[in-house]
């Protein structure tokens, strides 16, 4: 049996949205290097519509596979919508991934959610903090 | 497209002498060695000749050698043995490295939980230690020195004839986890004064599931497996003997051709080595002069080991790293990390093992495709942009 289900290999081997956006209106990047995953995504806001997405990953293939399905479950969707994105709704797009290749999906969404963050700070738009998890609330490091 | 395994520290494929010589132990000799009947004997012939064949192989006697399951038993019984001889005598202290298999590392780990004290030597200088420094962690309480032959992430091979001679000197038993070494060295375990040595069957072309103990004569050895009086009474269990068949006939396949085995994979490795130098920051790991010959062992900055092995694998190179995902641990390999790389960089680690069953043809398939997808991955890596645009300091 494969490591990865046929979906996560091929948005392994070909990621959507891969590379960054010129004056981004929201950047998010979460994890860090030496826990061996780094996502940054980078969103192009208008309206209140995400017109464009991209993103850049450090990490395994169920890293990279993770951030390409969020931007594409994201890309044209409003602010809103893209605030409910689930790193459950992530991992099933990708038709499961293995139990220890889960904390990839959380990731992708605090990833996600981070970028929107940004773009809210830099648009004084009020949020509750608590839809936003930092790195702190992760055992995943330690 | 071209297929190459280049994972044989992993494990071998079989030779066709190692599979020829188990199938009259299927077939033929299938009687238990321990029954008294012709049959029986039959086999127990068969499992002696397969000994002594072994003790030569090692420069001991074949009442010296004890089958296993393979080398992470042998290493367990090897340093359970010693410890326990130690703790009769009030001695309780262990020197080993920072490097060992997980084989050593773990039973070292569980006896300092029991009241023993390891010193664990430090290999970052050349990615290795020298005999200087056994000799200076000898202790009165030392109970064991354990320091293995061949590292089998980054290729170190060990100064073991020296390390022996001290050992020797101070009265100390001495063990060699040789899982690595057997097969691809020439080693003679009393030249070399070694009290224990550890072999693998599978890591040189025979089968998985079998591999023996190197125990000196004098030296007690403690049980792991009680039961029936198999192995002079010290591993119970009815032997495997085609996978011991198979095992000593690689064993001997392997050291017959030892020099030109060698030489070819050792050619094959310094062409792979000298290619793989020219990707911009990167940098080898291991010993570079006293190394196995089928030992390639790089960390990329900026990228992660499993996606490149993923995308390797993809385009026909079977390969390991030491990456903390393909460990499934979070953390990078102790190897890595004792030899001084840094988290962020021993993420990126890239190993080859080659054997003599790889070509030149195999080592430019590599060469060609490692660059393209160390490449890429760097491409779409948001560490290698920071690296870039000097948001972070570039470590190698």
């Amino acid at each position: 049996m494969a490591l990865y289900s046929e979906k996560v290999m091929d948005h392994f081997m070909h990621p959507r949205n891969v590379g960054i956006i010129e004056n981004a209106d929201g950047v998010g990047e979460v994890g860090n290097a030496k826990c061996g995953d780094i996502m940054k995504i980078y969103l192009k806001i208008e309206n209140e519509i995400i017109v464009d997405v991209k993103f850049e990953t450090f990490g395994c293939g169920s890293a990279i596979a993770s951030s390409s399905m969020a931007t594409e479950m994201i890309m044209g969707k409003s602010i809103h919508e893209a605030m409910q994105l689930t790193n459950q709704a992530v991992a099933e797009a990708l038709d499961g991934l293995p139990l220890h290749k889960m904390h990839c999906s959380v990731l992708a969404e605090e990833a996600i959610k981070n970028a929107l963050k940004d773009y809210f700070d830099r648009n004084g738009i009020p949020y509750d903090a608590k839809d936003f998890p930092d790195c702190a609330h992760c055992a995943h490091c330690e | 497209m071209l297929q190459v395994y280049a994972d044989n520290a992993a494990t071998t494929k079989i030779s066709a002498t190692a599979l020829n010589a188990m199938m009259p132990a299927f077939e033929t000799y299938y009687g238990n060695p321990s029954s008294l009947h012709s049959v029986g004997q039959d086999a127990k012939e068969l499992l002696e000749d397969a000994r002594g064949r072994l003790a030569k192989c090692l420069g001991c006697e074949a009442r010296e050698i004890y089958f296993t399951s393979g080398g992470s038993e042998a290493d367990n019984q090897a340093i359970l043995s010693a410890a326990k001889m130690g703790e009769k005598k009030g001695k309780k202290h262990i020197i080993s490295t920072a490097f060992e298999h997980h084989a050593v590392l773990h039973v070292l780990q569980k006896l300092e939980k029991e009241g023993f004290e390891v010193t664990y030597l430090d290999v970052k200088t050349n990615h290795n230690i020298t005999p200087l420094d056994v000799k200076n962690a000898l202790r009165p309480d030392t109970c064991l020195v354990t320091v293995m032959y061949a590292n089998n992430e980054i290729g170190s091979v060990l100064p073991i004839a020296e390390i022996g001679a001290i050992c020797k000197e101070a009265g100390v038993p001495f063990h060699t986890d040789g899982v690595q070494a057997v097969g691809h060295l020439a080693i003679d375990v009393k030249k070399e004064n070694i009290d224990m040595l550890s072999l693998s069957g599978h890591k040189f072309h025979g089968p998985k599931g079998v591999g023996a103990l190197y125990c000196r004569r004098g030296l007690p050895l403690t049980n792991l497996i009680d039961g029936g009086a198999q192995e002079r009474g010290k591993r119970a269990g009815t032997e495997n003997l085609p996978a011991i068949c198979g095992m000593v006939a690689a064993l001997e396949e392997s050291l017959a051709h030892l020099e030109e085995n060698s030489a070819k994979v050792t050619s094959l490795r310094d062409k792979l080595i000298a290619g793989l130098s020219q990707i911009p920051h990167c940098a080898l790991n291991g010993d570079a002069i006293n190394r196995l010959p089928g030992n390639v062992s790089f960390c990329f900055e900026g990228i992660e080991g499993e996606s490149l092995l993923l995308l390797l694998d993809m385009k026909g190179v079977q390969a390991s790293s030491g990456s903390a995902c393909t460990s499934g641990s979070l953390d990078p390999s102790h190897v890595l990390l004792a030899i001084g790389r840094v988290h962020d960089v021993a993420h990126g680690s890239l190993r080859l093992s080659l054997s003599e069953y790889n070509t030149e043809e195999e080592i430019d398939h590599i060469l060609t495709v490692v660059p393209e997808v160390v490449s890429y991955l760097r491409s779409i890596s948001p560490v290698w942009r920071d690296l870039q645009t000097g948001k972070r300091t570039f470590v190698l």
